[in-house]
């Protein structure tokens, strides 16, 4: 039996009395593209950080690529090298250019040397189409510039999976596309992706499963076409119809 | 131990009046004349907005002590006043520049919108001045203007070189009666820190008073 | 006497002072750095107890005039035996002084580098001390440029005091000036013109700086001292 690359079992997570998520267990199998979708305050991007620890949970276990993450005996830092995560606020640090935003973690992280991180970093520019903007800060690039560098950064990390959370939902309507088009294409090269977004052209396109969630649990999964055509839950079908109105349109 | 509080910052706080007298006077002084700068350096004409700003920004670059000496000697070719008196007005000249640029930025912030709207109301440009952006700048200018306030606090200490019997005055009288400087000039900066404190918690809570909602 | 001899004698004696003046400003500015980049830090990332020196540290040297610390290290002292000379006196005084202004201007900085930086940092699998060392600081001192060019132009300023220990700086050498030759209107304007100028050009100088590091988009307005 093949073993998922990413396994939750059982996760709670609160802030105070508040229950953000209320057990929830997946696995995620080795180039799945899953999308998660739910209303806001659901728990989603709590659950996509719990993944790789930025947020700890109060109980339940997870693992990444063989290794439990919730071990306390376990190197965080060393595991979060192979998960690569793009942020809603994109992130990028300031104070470096775009280039050096993405070999930073190569020289720093992986002790890469200078010219060959220089080398890979260029190299992951190329693959979002930026190896032009190398020299500009982040000050200097349009949002969807941004969010396609931060992708190189992650990327650069040679990551098992990649977790994305609302990569897009900051950024103005005409900058989406670009991101989203950088996103199919890794999708299409097998990387295993775990994407919080309401994209749903996205969704549609590459998505091999779709997952609802609401109130901090798992309402339905299911394959793209199961979830659009024949939803099990009138919840999802309201949810499905109201974010198809919504953000459906610039992505077709 | 007994003759600090029996002794000491009773002799001390004979000074205290000399300074809250000289801060309150430099900072209503200062405020005064910085208030007059502000609005000519605003709403004035281009040659006293100029020379306005060439003075403050002078009066700014310069050591305090080294105006308030220079104020000093400069009052006392003029005038007869005490050294009380000279210093008073020293240091409120120097924080009248500092008080000019924080209420300039706080008129500056109130927006030419509200100009416009009081004067399609048909109100004089003083009116509307007076009774639309003067209330909203100065409320603007508070934590600015607080921080300002206790700066003078610490500076009314260098009216000392004047031979002022202010706090930091007595302390020195003390130290040098006793032999004890260091006990007297930590009990002085004891009632300085308080000073300030209380100054700068006093402004703070009447910002939140003043605050407009929203 | 007319204005022109009483140039004549002094002019070199001003300089002399200027140097002197420089000499104190860059030794506090540096102690003070030393002292209160250390002081944000801990401020920050420090803890409760570390934190909470640092805390008071910089509220008592702030809320207090920089004339009483003076006195306090270079008169109260003695009360211990330890007598320092005149010049040690000024720069441990002004230095943490400066310090205690320094730590303020770094916290600032470092405060207004937004969480997603560290997260950004640890995402990549950086722990928490490589964060701060190569994503946080760098973006602090940029940050903190400003208001550090400005605590440079008030310490000039604040170096003035330390006529009153006799240290002879360019605000001694006026007062002696004036005292001996009875003119102190004309001394202090003087000594006046001699500080604008070092302010004018420590002013350009650092604004060329800030010009020339400048990262777009990364910017914070500075605070007054």
């Amino acid at each position: 039996m093949v073993e998922p690359i990413i396994r939750l079992d059982n996760i709670h997570k609160s802030y105070g009395k508040d229950d953000i998520l209320k057990g929830i267990s997946l696995e995620i199998m080795e180039g799945e593209v899953v999308v998660i979708i739910g209303p806001s305050g659901t728990g989603k991007s709590t659950l996509l950080r719990c993944i790789n620890q930025l947020t700890v949970p109060n109980s339940g276990r997870v693992w990444v690529d063989g290794v439990e993450l919730t071990d306390p005996k376990v190197d965080i830092n060393k595991a979060r090298r192979h998960i690569g995560f793009v942020f809603q606020d994109v992130n990028l640090f300031n104070h470096l250019n775009a280039l050096n935003n993405i070999s930073i973690g190569l020289k720093l992280v992986l002790g890469m040397p200078a010219p060959n991180a220089k080398e890979k970093a260029l190299l992951e520019l190329k693959r979002v189409g930026l190896e032009q903007k190398a020299d500009l800060y982040p000050g200097q690039l349009s949002g969807g510039q941004k969010q396609r560098v931060a992708i190189a950064r992650a990327l650069a990390m040679d990551p098992r999976v990649m977790l994305f959370d609302e990569p897009t939902s900051a950024l103005d309507p005409e900058l989406i596309g670009e991101v989203l088009e950088v996103m199919k294409k890794l999708a299409r090269e097998g990387m295993t992706m775990v994407c919080v977004t309401h994209e749903m052209g996205f969704a549609r396109e590459v998505a091999s499963r779709i997952i609802f969630m609401e109130h901090g649990v798992v309402v339905e999964e299911g394959s793209p076409e199961q979830m659009f055509a024949n939803p099990q839950f009138n919840r999802t079908r309201e949810f499905l119809g109201k974010i198809s109105e919504l953000y459906g349109k610039h992505t077709e | 131990m007994t003759e600090i509080f029996s002794g000491l910052i009773p002799y001390i706080l004979t000074g205290l009046q000399v300074t809250l007298e000289v801060t309150v006077l430099a900072l209503g002084m200062g405020f005064l004349i910085g208030l007059a700068l502000a609005l000519l350096r605003v709403y004035g004409g281009k040659a006293s907005s100029s020379i306005i700003a060439v003075v403050t920004m002078v009066i700014r670059a310069l050591p305090h002590i080294l105006l308030l000496l220079l104020a000093y000697f400069a009052i006392a070719a003029v005038v007869n006043l005490t050294p009380f008196w000279a210093g008073s007005l020293s240091l409120a000249i120097i924080s009248s520049a500092y008080q000019c640029e924080i209420l300039r930025g706080a008129l500056l912030s109130v927006g030419a919108g509200q100009m416009m709207a009081a004067r399609t109301l048909g109100m004089t440009r003083l009116q509307a001045i007076r009774h639309i952006i003067l209330p909203q700048a100065l409320r603007q200018a508070i934590p600015a203007w607080s921080n300002e306030a206790a700066i003078v606090v610490k500076d009314s200490s260098l009216v000392y070189v004047l031979g002022v019997p202010e706090i930091l005055r007595k302390a020195q009288y003390y130290s040098a009666r006793t032999y004890q400087p260091f006990t007297a000039f930590i009990a002085v900066a004891v009632v300085y820190f308080l000073l300030t404190f209380l100054t700068n918690r006093g402004l703070s809570a009447l910002e939140r008073k003043l605050r407009t909602p929203g | 006497m007319t204005y022109l001899t009483f140039l004549e004698i002094a002019l070199p004696e001003l300089w002399e002072g200027t140097l002197i003046t420089l000499q104190i400003t860059l030794i506090t500015l540096i102690i003070g750095f030393v002292i209160g980049f250390p002081a944000a830090l801990a401020r920050i990332y420090g803890g409760k107890a570390l934190g909470a020196i640092s805390t008071a540290y910089t509220e008592v040297l702030r809320g207090t005039p920089v004339l009483v610390q003076l006195f306090i290290i270079y008169y109260g002292l003695p009360q211990f035996g330890v007598t320092l000379p005149a010049f040690s006196a000024a720069y441990i005084a002004l230095g943490l002084n400066s310090g205690a202004y320094q730590a303020e201007y770094f916290r600032g900085a470092i405060q207004a580098i937004s969480s997603g930086q560290m997260l950004a940092a640890q995402s990549l699998g950086m722990n928490k001390l490589k964060a701060i060392i190569h994503i946080i600081i760098p973006q602090a001192f940029r940050l903190a440029l400003p208001a550090w060019a400005n605590e440079v132009v008030s310490m000039v300023k604040v170096t003035s005091i330390v006529y009153l220990t006799a240290v002879p700086d360019l605000m001694t050498k006026a007062k002696m000036l004036s005292s001996k030759y009875f003119n102190p209107i004309e001394t202090y304007l003087t000594a006046a013109v001699f500080y604008l100028v070092i302010i004018g050009i420590l002013t350009v100088v650092l604004s060329y700086i800030e010009k020339t590091t400048r990262i777009p988009g990364l910017e914070m307005e500075a605070e007054a001292r």
